[in-house]
């Protein structure tokens, strides 16, 4: 069977939050024009389309920076000192948890467990993962990302 | 008592990115068995074993493909969970990314097994870094032929713990919010766009082809009476070894902690994340096992250095933060106990909070519309009961 073929399952709104993930990785967030023509193409409302944007942590309707550091505040990760990973980042980059530099190299988020916890204390930046850190290794990590 | 490796068999051993490392060994053999019994006998072999879910709810795999088969209709679903988000469960991206494999192929089977030609697997957004590997093992089993006319797809999410749970995950691929649904009607009869479906976890799939293999007595001989085969755990917590760790079922928790993972000084131990219950380290002889205690394998340890309040108080922010928002008692049950956690915690508790604690904890646990609600008093519950003391240290007397 061809990928063709498992398409066309379910209707069209078994697209929306590819769409609406593509649109975040090209434009950084999901604009309100975006959506209300998302919604159009899917024969949905714009308010569902608003309904599901705004209930998944990986998709932001507001803009984010171009690299998005995610620090676990989890029960493993906290139990290995999340806090001074979260201190560091702050520190080296001046903004804090839910903030985006004025520059828009990073927006800083806070988030649950992402199964590293063999690592911790970890994060993610965009899709990588770094686990094992110190507040040493940050500024390095960082830097890799432009 | 040495581990036994029947999930995690090929772990370390074949080359994930090489499908031909696979189908050396006994790859694909399983497959090929079933498609020459009838599917009403691949099934019943898996009743006969025993197999229970793997996720978290443990329940009986056979009659959940069962149910699926006799279901009317002839467009089914086979859905993957790997969203693995419970607090301190890693065994599934360990299996993800070292046997795609015996995956697929049990995939396959279940699709043969309930007559469904699709299969998806539903990957949480957090592991995107495996997607690549997922999709080019899928190709690599679909070249090699042995898919035959079955095929499978990955879906992924988009950040949201509750999309493990098997309703909001179906709603998430429809692209919908991940509410959980009323039930019934149940999956089996009605799941992914109104068909029979059926959603079980990657380490229960994993257990399909040896079970086909080696026969369904072989499987039944090994755990417990009610808990049959081997769990996967994830350790982590205040261990020298944390990691992905397979134990026969009913093996103690001591082995599990002390003598695999090496804990020390040990006070308190989370098994099942935080919709899991809480040990006292004086039980740490507990046997691993459904009719015990088990969840989805998290494993989470806390030295006498950690504070009990501390410990439930942020398990309860994570469940509030993670709900999906669409039930009373679990949206407002979870802030609110989250509200009365943070004040005993702050030193500020009133002489009503346990009281409170105790009725929210009821209420949830009948009347919430899924598993998060209804499982997430279980860490309040239980500290109560084993730590009441630390509750009652934590409350302001006139």
């Amino acid at each position: 069977m061809s990928q063709e073929g498992i398409a066309v399952q379910g209707n069209k709104q078994a697209n929306l939050i590819a769409l609406l993930k593509e649109t975040q990785h090209k434009f950084g967030y999901v604009p309100e024009e975006l959506m209300a023509e998302m919604a159009e193409s899917l024969d949905m409302s714009v308010n569902d389309v608003y309904g599901v944007a705004s209930f998944y942590s990986f998709i932001s309707t507001k803009p984010l920076g171009r690299n998005i550091i995610r620090i676990c505040k989890s029960l493993p990760c906290y139990l290995k000192h999340c806090q001074t990973i979260i201190e560091s980042v702050e520190k080296e980059l001046e903004i804090k948890p839910g903030e985006t530099t004025p520059d828009r190299r990073f927006s800083f988020e806070l988030t649950n467990c992402i199964g590293l916890c063999d690592q911790a204390p970890a994060m993610m930046i965009n899709d990588d993962v770094h686990g094992d850190l110190t507040p040493e290794k940050i500024a390095h990590i960082l830097k890799a990302y432009k | 008592m040495p581990q036994q490796r029947i999930v995690l068999r090929n772990c370390g051993i074949i080359d994930p990115k090489i499908i031909a490392t696979y189908l050396d060994g006994d790859g694909s053999k399983a497959l090929e068995k079933a498609r020459q019994m009838t599917p009403e006998k691949a099934i019943d072999e898996i009743k006969a074993s025993g197999l229970r879910g793997r996720g978290g709810a443990g329940f009986p795999v056979g009659i959940k493909w069962e149910g699926a088969r006799k279901a009317p209709g002839d467009k089914k679903y086979v859905i993957c969970n790997a969203d693995e988000g419970e607090v301190g469960t890693f065994k599934d991206r360990y299996i993800l990314e070292n046997d795609p494999f015996t995956l697929i192929e049990a995939i396959a089977i279940a699709g043969y097994a309930i007559g469904a030609k699709i299969g998806y697997i539903y990957l949480r957004a957090e592991y995107h870094r495996l997607l690549e590997s997922l999709k080019d093992a899928v190709n690599q089993a679909r070249q090699s032929g042995f898919l035959d006319n079955f095929d499978i797809d990955i879906r992924e999410g988009a950040g949201a713990y509750i999309c493990g749970e098997e309703s909001a995950l179906m709603e998430s691929i429809e692209g919908k919010r991940g509410e959980a649904r009323y039930r019934p009607p149940f999956p089996t009869t009605a799941g992914l766009w109104g068909k029979p479906t059926i959603i079980n976890n990657v380490e229960t799939l994993m257990n399909i082809p040896r079970i086909i293999l080696n026969g369904a007595d072989w499987f039944a001989q090994i755990g417990t009476e009610r808990s049959k085969g081997t769990k996967v755990f994830s350790v982590s917590g205040d261990v020298k070894k944390p990691g992905v760790y397979e134990l026969v079922m009913g093996s103690p928790l001591r082995e599990l902690v002390e003598e695999l993972a090496s804990a020390r000084n040990t006070r308190v131990i989370q098994v099942g994340g935080a919709t899991g219950r809480i040990i006292p380290y004086e039980m740490i002889a507990t046997p691993l096992a459904f009719e015990a205690i088990l969840g989805a394998g998290a494993v989470t340890v806390f030295d006498n250095s950690r504070d009990i309040i501390d410990i439930i108080s942020r398990t309860m922010e994570f469940l509030a933060e993670e709900s999906c928002g669409k039930c009373t008692p679990c949206r407002q049950g979870t802030e609110v106990m989250g509200e009365i956690l943070g004040r005993l915690g702050r030193g500020k508790g009133l002489s009503r909070d346990i009281r409170d604690l105790e009725d929210l904890s009821s209420a949830m646990v009948l009347t919430s519309l899924c598993g998060l609600g209804q499982a997430a008093p279980n860490a309040v519950t239980d500290s109560l009961h084993y730590f009441r003391d630390a509750y009652e240290s934590r409350i302001v007397r006139n």
